[in-house]
């Protein structure tokens, strides 16, 4: 596939001309970049098999040879073997969609009924040290950056808290420099006052940052690989430390051994073979599962959005079918796991979906940072751009959002499904 | 139903031997469940009710069922322990339903921690409903270390696969003298049925429930097989035994005296 990694490339006119030079030369000679397989200073190296056993399939497997014979098979088998999962993710596949929906759905059902989890992402700081350059929050990108104050985040926090929602997911850009793990801890601290449930989606640490962060009050680690592809996540993260494939791939395992109960696992579909990237996303925590089995673990399966400055990106071919195929996979192979769906998708997407194979969703939806009292003022399910918010109001965000309805819309939407939202499931203990 | 055919659990009696979960269904329809089920005791996870006033699990059932709080979530002992203390905070009775799973993806009872977690709150005057593997030793722990009722899983959580550790739990009825419920993996109404036909005290169901077509009705349904399993184990089973069929004339008859 021709994934014409020029369309991300966009020059800001505040660079100064040698800034310019280096992020041309990055982007154009692969000899100028680092190389991605080296741990940087201060990274934790693990022993760990488990990027092995996941890479050893995913480097092995030959979609094309899957039949719809192969597909029928793996429906019909009591449990999912990987070679089902294979077939299931194959092109062979795309004829039985509506078969593996409702076996997806049965297999739902069973393990979560009738329940729907809501939560809220909470975007504390955008500041981003890396140049990943799909991301809207990558270092070159002219956007306004902000970091929240601990007063601003209890403000935003209280806010949010307010509308009924008890689980946060507070997010960072990735930058060590201006978020520290001391104050991500200290957002963290303040969160576990105003919620039942706090995980952190922010860049990558060591097993013992982790314990210290699970001590702050987090339960949860979500880190999305992005793309399980080296030579794609080679060409795709330029710069920082994100750029450390091994580091990343290891995250999770290093959060589970400083302590947290769960985390959370993705590829960002449209980056490379969308396939590829399922089968590693969904083997990473078969793998992982089988070597810490009290673990909770989720699957989320983001598709590329339009940025600020990029209204290019797109996630290629991945259109709705191709991810609820991905969706439907997941869950038959993988009945016990928590599959996240993001307003990355659409509304009428996401109430599809949840009476299928996902079991959590986003509600109240801000991107951006320290906006969301002027989003919830609005509270109509109807703000879907940035620009329909004050600009002034924060920092910008890190991706388009599809499925803006706030937690009141969203509940009654997902109640009128027939479906029961869940605000809180989890006990810190 | 007999009269005087208690279900007795710590002391106290209940009319009903269908116990109803509630966590994977509407919350309005709970209290349609119950009525239809004829349940006196529905359980709760712990977690679930620990929310703050929106929509609140607790808010949704009877005030006149028995509150049977469970601890799942728990990874260990010492995790029971909190949440069933916590559950008596929140106004949850002093029953709870232990539950321990160090596997996410099965979400099978680790025995060896549901013991000591047994031990510790029927010691803090709980009454303790331990759920767990059929095994008779675990079983004979879990009754010296004070619970009130054994609850053995049918088949893996969810699965609806029906009676798959029939015949380690006939032996759990057979030697232990507390009740045994029959938790986890019932389908439907007949695999209930014939628990209770088996001689288990009670029978507990929710994704059975909750992934019914028409939930209240199928509660009514378990509640019908329940007490037909009921009544035929009461009843003595007839002629047509579990375990071999009787002769209709002595088989020793030919022996003197």
């Amino acid at each position: 596939m021709n994934y014409n990694d020029e369309r991300y490339f966009i020059d800001s006119d505040t660079l100064s001309p040698e800034a310019l030079e280096r992020k041309h030369r990055i982007e154009t000679d692969p000899s100028a970049r680092s190389n991605h397989m080296e741990y940087m200073k201060g990274m934790e190296i693990i022993k760990s098999d488990i990027h092995d056993k996941v890479m050893g399939h995913v480097d092995s497997v030959d979609f094309s040879k899957y039949t719809a014979r192969d597909v029928l098979a793996a429906l019909d088998h009591h449990t999912c073997t990987v070679e089902d999962f294979k077939a299931l993710l194959s092109p062979a596949a795309a004829p039985f969609l509506e078969k593996m929906a409702q076996k997806a759905k049965l297999e739902t059902s069973k393990h979560f009924g009738n329940t729907v989890y809501f939560f809220t992402p909470l975007y504390i700081a955008n500041y981003c040290e890396n140049y990943c350059v799909y991301c809207g929050f990558n270092c070159y990108n002219k956007i306004k950056r902000m970091q929240l104050s601990m007063e601003q985040i209890e403000h935003e926090m209280k806010v949010i808290a307010d509308s009924g929602m008890e689980e946060v997911l507070i997010l960072t850009g990735e930058s060590r420099a201006k978020s520290s793990v001391e104050y991500i801890g200290e957002a963290c601290k303040i969160a576990h006052k105003y919620f039942r449930m706090v995980g952190v989606e922010v860049y990558p640490m060591n097993t013992d940052e982790y314990k210290y962060l699970h001590e702050c009050g987090v339960d949860y680690v979500t880190v999305f690989q992005e793309t399980y592809d080296k030579v794609r996540y080679e060409q795709l993260h330029l710069l920082g430390h994100k750029r450390i494939y091994p580091y990343r791939f290891d995250s999770q395992e290093r959060a589970l051994m400083g302590g947290m109960r769960g985390c959370g696992f993705s590829a960002l579909l449209g980056l490379s073979d969308f396939r590829k990237d399922a089968l590693a996303s969904a083997l990473h925590v078969f793998y992982l599962q089988k070597k810490y089995p009290h673990a909770e673990m989720s699957l989320s399966c983001p598709r590329l959005r339009p940025i600020v400055n990029n209204d290019k990106i797109n996630p290629l071919d991945v259109h709705e079918k191709e991810l609820c195929l991905v969706l439907c996979a997941y869950r038959i192979f993988m009945p016990f796991v928590g599959i996240t769906v993001s307003s990355r998708e659409s509304k009428e997407f996401r109430n599809g979906i949840v009476k299928i194979a996902a079991t959590k969703v986003s509600a109240g939806v801000s991107t951006g940072v320290g906006d969301h009292e002027e989003k919830y003022k609005k509270d109509d399910g109807q703000v879907s751009k940035n620009s329909e918010v004050d600009e002034s109001a924060g920092g910008d965000e890190q991706f388009e959002i599809n499925d803006a309805r706030s937690f009141n819309t969203m509940y009654k939407d997902i109640s009128d499904e027939g479906l029961q939202p869940v605000l809180n499931d989890y006990l810190y203990v | 139903m007999m009269e005087n055919d208690k279900l007795v659990l710590g002391g106290h009696e209940f009319n009903s031997r269908f116990i109803l979960g509630s966590g994977k269904y509407s919350l309005k329809l709970i209290e349609a469940a119950v009525q239809y089920a004829g349940a006196e005791i529905i359980t709760c996870a712990v977690r679930r009710a620990n929310t703050k006033e929106h929509e609140n699990i607790l808010d949704y059932i009877p005030k006149s069922a028995t509150l049977l709080p469970n601890t799942s979530g728990a990874r260990n002992a010492d995790e029971a322990v909190r949440i069933a203390r916590l559950a008596r905070e929140l106004g949850c009775g002093d029953f709870v339903k232990i539950e321990i799973m160090r596997d996410s993806k099965y979400l099978l009872p680790d025995n060896y921690e549901t013991i000591k977690a047994t031990e510790i709150l029927a010691k803090e005057g709980f009454v303790v409903l331990p759920y767990m593997h059929a095994d008779l030793n675990v079983a004979r722990d879990l009754v010296n270390a004070g619970a009130a009722a054994v609850m053995p899983l049918a088949a893996p959580i969810g699965s609806n696969r029906g009676l798959s550790a029939k015949d380690f739990i006939q032996i759990l009825i057979d030697e232990i003298e507390l009740p045994i419920i029959v938790d986890a993996g019932i389908g439907k109404p007949s695999q209930a049925c014939e628990a209770m036909e088996m001689g288990a005290a009670a029978v507990m169901a929710n994704t059975a429930l909750a992934t019914a077509g028409d939930l209240p009705r199928m509660a009514a349904a378990f509640k019908s097989a329940i007490e037909a399993g009921r009544n035929a184990y009461l009843s003595g089973m007839g002629r047509v035994l579990v375990r071999g069929a009787a002769a209709s004339d002595p088989l020793t008859g030919f022996l003197r005296d």
